[in-house]
């Protein structure tokens, strides 16, 4: 004991570190209230930080940052190296558990009004280390390099494509050439291997500094309102008055809640596995649906439901705006109430945020604006739709998969859902309404009439007549019944038959 | 030595160290710049870009759209199966072709062609193409991006290199656009109406009076 004693004190002699340890330690005073479990996101995020530095360097010992071995290293990593599918296993979860505290901690930061004054400038770095995380993910999305990886590349590229005058030059610097290939790789590992996380670990120490400096946010009471003039000294005092020493009175919930985090990304990486690879980045495989992480869903959701006249725009100008926001934030509203309870439009703005990312990341899960691929081959009419149906009806229906209708259209729940489900299609458009649906298309439906023949646009249009609920008539053009009673019958014609005239007969 | 307050040897010297220290941080900053631009430089006047073939023009039939591979004309030694691309040849008769990039206008997926339908359909965010590559529906802004072509001994080949993105794509790569608008039609004579004012969606428009041929660019007129 004496001899670990005398060594410290040679190490102390010469670090003179034990002083500042104590300052922010056990010498460092926080208000009370703030010893609570809202507190403890942002240690959480660096604990999973620093989960992702050791397992991303213990990745780097097998991993080959290189176009033609990356992917194939990643499978010896998967299913040779012992345990180095645990080791992926954790460095993904990790990174889906960072992305998602980083967000937490932001939320609480800003319904506590923590970024008021004269904490602006944590705030700030804060929104840039949220930007970083991001960038993370996708560059550690890009390192997986499989196929999703690789069309995920196209997408960026496309999108940084249309930045006016230099979206070209961009995207040739971002792919590291003319196409995306080995020196893309090369330079996003550059990224997410030395440069980010040289940035991350900068700002995350300003970010720590600051909070030492300025002391944590006082936990906000309603109607204490923040005032430049006053608020430090309000502060020191409440400290002095209220305070508890940070370590340990604040510092076991933050353990606690790292040890838990931690367990859950073990829990998660032991129970579901690695993420990937998918299949081979190769080009030339086509059959292929690439997905964005859970991270990037809503975006992906956007892409696919923006107008298009809006969507350049809204790639460009969206981005540039939403930070800006959160960057003027601090400035916007530096002084004044930091109580959720009495800010309700900080609230509502959480709550549609939520709202907002939740629902387009839910539809992203389902992708209906996405073809089914396979459908038209895959699902089968139901029986039920062809019970009692005519020759002509049935071959319509041969018709309605072989055209790949099925893909972007569902009859009992099976098929895509590009196009509306037409189990009561029958209800909805009449007969002339259906012929012309299908020949001119219109509504986002592609035009078939160059890809049907006059006798299969009439077998297709009598299958989708018999498309309607038993008991309920399919849709009749009133008008026609009208002027058919009114106008003196053409000698040798009927009453107006319940099958209408075929399609076919109209034809010149 | 001077005494001025302003200006001391020891502060002179700080300040020429400074002064030398930003002198050479620029002389290194050219081929620091030159390097992490080399991508860029480097495809200045198209040098990507070159000639290269896709198979003997009998390996295509007429009326037909197959896929076809080819390796990128740039490659690194890294690249691995990255250069192979993939992309839809189109035979609209004896002469005539149309070459479409593999990526959707939209943000770059991979479109499938449906022979059954005569359509390109993107597996991503929905877009659809009709057979000569124009837009059908769906999020794309315009046409499939087509690669200029011709025929030599006997081989189809391409002009290709670089990955077509929207913004860059309108320059060298001619893409197909929108089709005319579908006059209204009567609920009585759809057909009557659809054979004289057909779209182009099965290739080339009936009349090429619609513009079709000149807004894409090399692409032959239709026959």
């Amino acid at each position: 004991m004496r001899l670990i004693n005398q060594i410290g004190e040679w190490f102390e002699h010469r670090l003179q570190i034990a002083a500042p340890i104590r300052e922010i330690t056990v010498g460092h005073r926080i208000p009370r209230n703030t010893a609570s479990w809202f507190y403890v996101f942002g240690s959480a995020a660096l604990t999973i930080f620093m989960l992702q530095i050791v397992t991303g360097i213990l990745l780097a010992l097998i991993y080959v940052p290189s176009g033609a071995e990356a992917w194939t290293s990643l499978q010896n990593l998967n299913h040779d190296v012992a345990l180095g599918w645990f080791i992926r296993a954790l460095h993904g979860w990790g990174s889906n558990f960072m992305v998602a505290v980083v967000l937490i901690h932001m939320v609480q930061v800003f319904l506590f009004g923590a970024y008021k004054f004269p904490r602006e400038l944590t705030w700030i770095v804060g929104v840039f280390l949220l930007l970083m995380t991001l960038g993370m993910a996708f560059s550690g999305q890009v390192l997986r390099f499989d196929q999703d990886a690789y069309w995920g590349l196209g997408i960026g590229a496309s999108i940084a494509s249309r930045v006016p005058i230099m979206g070209p030059a961009i995207v040739k610097i971002m792919l590291g050439g003319p196409i995306i290939a080995g020196a893309t790789l090369s330079r996003f590992f550059a990224l997410h291997v030395f440069v980010i996380p040289g940035m991350l670990i900068l700002f995350v120490a300003v970010h720590l500094l600051m909070v030492l400096k300025l002391g944590i946010n006082e936990w906000p009471m309603p109607g204490r309102l923040v005032n430049r003039a006053t608020y430090e000294k309000e502060y020191r005092e409440l400290e002095r008055t209220d305070g508890i020493p940070f370590v340990p009175n604040g510092i076991w919930k933050d353990m606690f809640f790292a040890a838990f985090i931690l367990a859950a990304i073990a829990a998660c990486a032991i129970y579901f596995g690695p993420f990937g690879p998918s299949g081979a980045p190769d080009p030339t495989i086509i059959q292929t649906a690439p997905r964005p992480d859970y991270f990037f869903l809503w975006l992906y959701a956007l892409l696919s439901l923006l107008p298009p006249a809006m969507e350049t725009p809204a790639l460009l100008i969206g981005p540039v705006v939403a930070i800006a926001g959160l960057l003027l934030l601090p400035f916007l509203s530096g002084e004044g109430e930091k109580s959720w309870r009495r800010r309700p439009i900080a609230v509502l703005t959480i709550l549609l945020v939520a709202v907002i990312l939740g629902t387009f990341t839910h539809l992203a899960g389902l992708a209906p604006w996405s073809p089914q691929m396979n459908a038209w081959s895959g699902d089968p009419v139901p029986a039920r739709f062809l019970h009692g149906t005519t020759a002509l009806q049935r071959q319509g229906a041969l018709i309605f998969q072989s055209k790949q209708c099925r893909n972007c259209h569902s009859l009992g729940e099976l098929g895509g859902q590009r196009g509306p489900a037409l189990d009561s299609v029958a209800v909805r458009l009449t007969q002339d309404q259906l012929i012309r649906q299908v020949i001119q298309g219109g509504g986002n439906m592609p035009a078939y009439g160059k890809n049907l023949n006059p006798a299969e646009t009439t077998a297709l249009v009598a299958f989708l007549e018999t498309l309607h609920p038993q008991g309920q008539p399919a849709a009749r053009d009133a008008s026609r019944d009208q002027v058919l009673r009114e106008s003196p019958p053409p000698p040798n014609s009927p009453a107006p038959a319940q099958s209408a005239p075929s399609p076919s007969t109209k034809q010149p | 030595m001077s005494q001025d307050a302003n200006i001391t040897r020891r502060g002179f010297l700080m300040q020429a160290g400074i002064l030398l220290n930003g002198l050479v941080a620029l002389a290194l900053a050219v081929p620091i710049l030159r390097y992490v631009l080399a991508s860029l430089t480097r495809g200045r006047n198209n040098a990507y870009l070159s000639w290269v073939a896709l198979g003997p023009v009998g390996d295509f039939p007429e009326g037909e759209t197959r896929l076809a591979t080819f390796r990128n004309p740039f490659v690194t030694p890294t690249d691995g199966k990255t250069v192979d691309t993939a992309c839809w040849v189109r035979r609209v008769d004896a002469d005539h072709f149309q070459v479409f990039a593999i990526n959707c206008a939209h943000l770059g997926c991979p479109v499938r062609w449906f022979p059954q339908s005569g359509l390109f359909m993107c597996p991503c965010h929905g877009g659809a193409y009709y057979r000569d590559g124009s837009r059908a529906s769906g999020p794309p802004e315009r046409g499939l991006f087509e690669y200029p072509y011709k025929i030599s001994n006997g081989a189809l080949t391409i002009q290709a290199g670089e990955l077509p993105t929207p913004g860059d794509a309108t320059a060298r790569l001619q893409g197909a656009t929108q089709p005319d608008q579908l006059v209204a039609i009567g609920p009585t004579n759809h057909f009557a109406n659809l054979s004289a004012n057909a779209p182009s969606a099965a290739g080339c428009p009936a009349a090429t009076t619609n513009g079709c041929a000149e807004l894409l660019g090399k692409r032959p007129p239709c026959a």
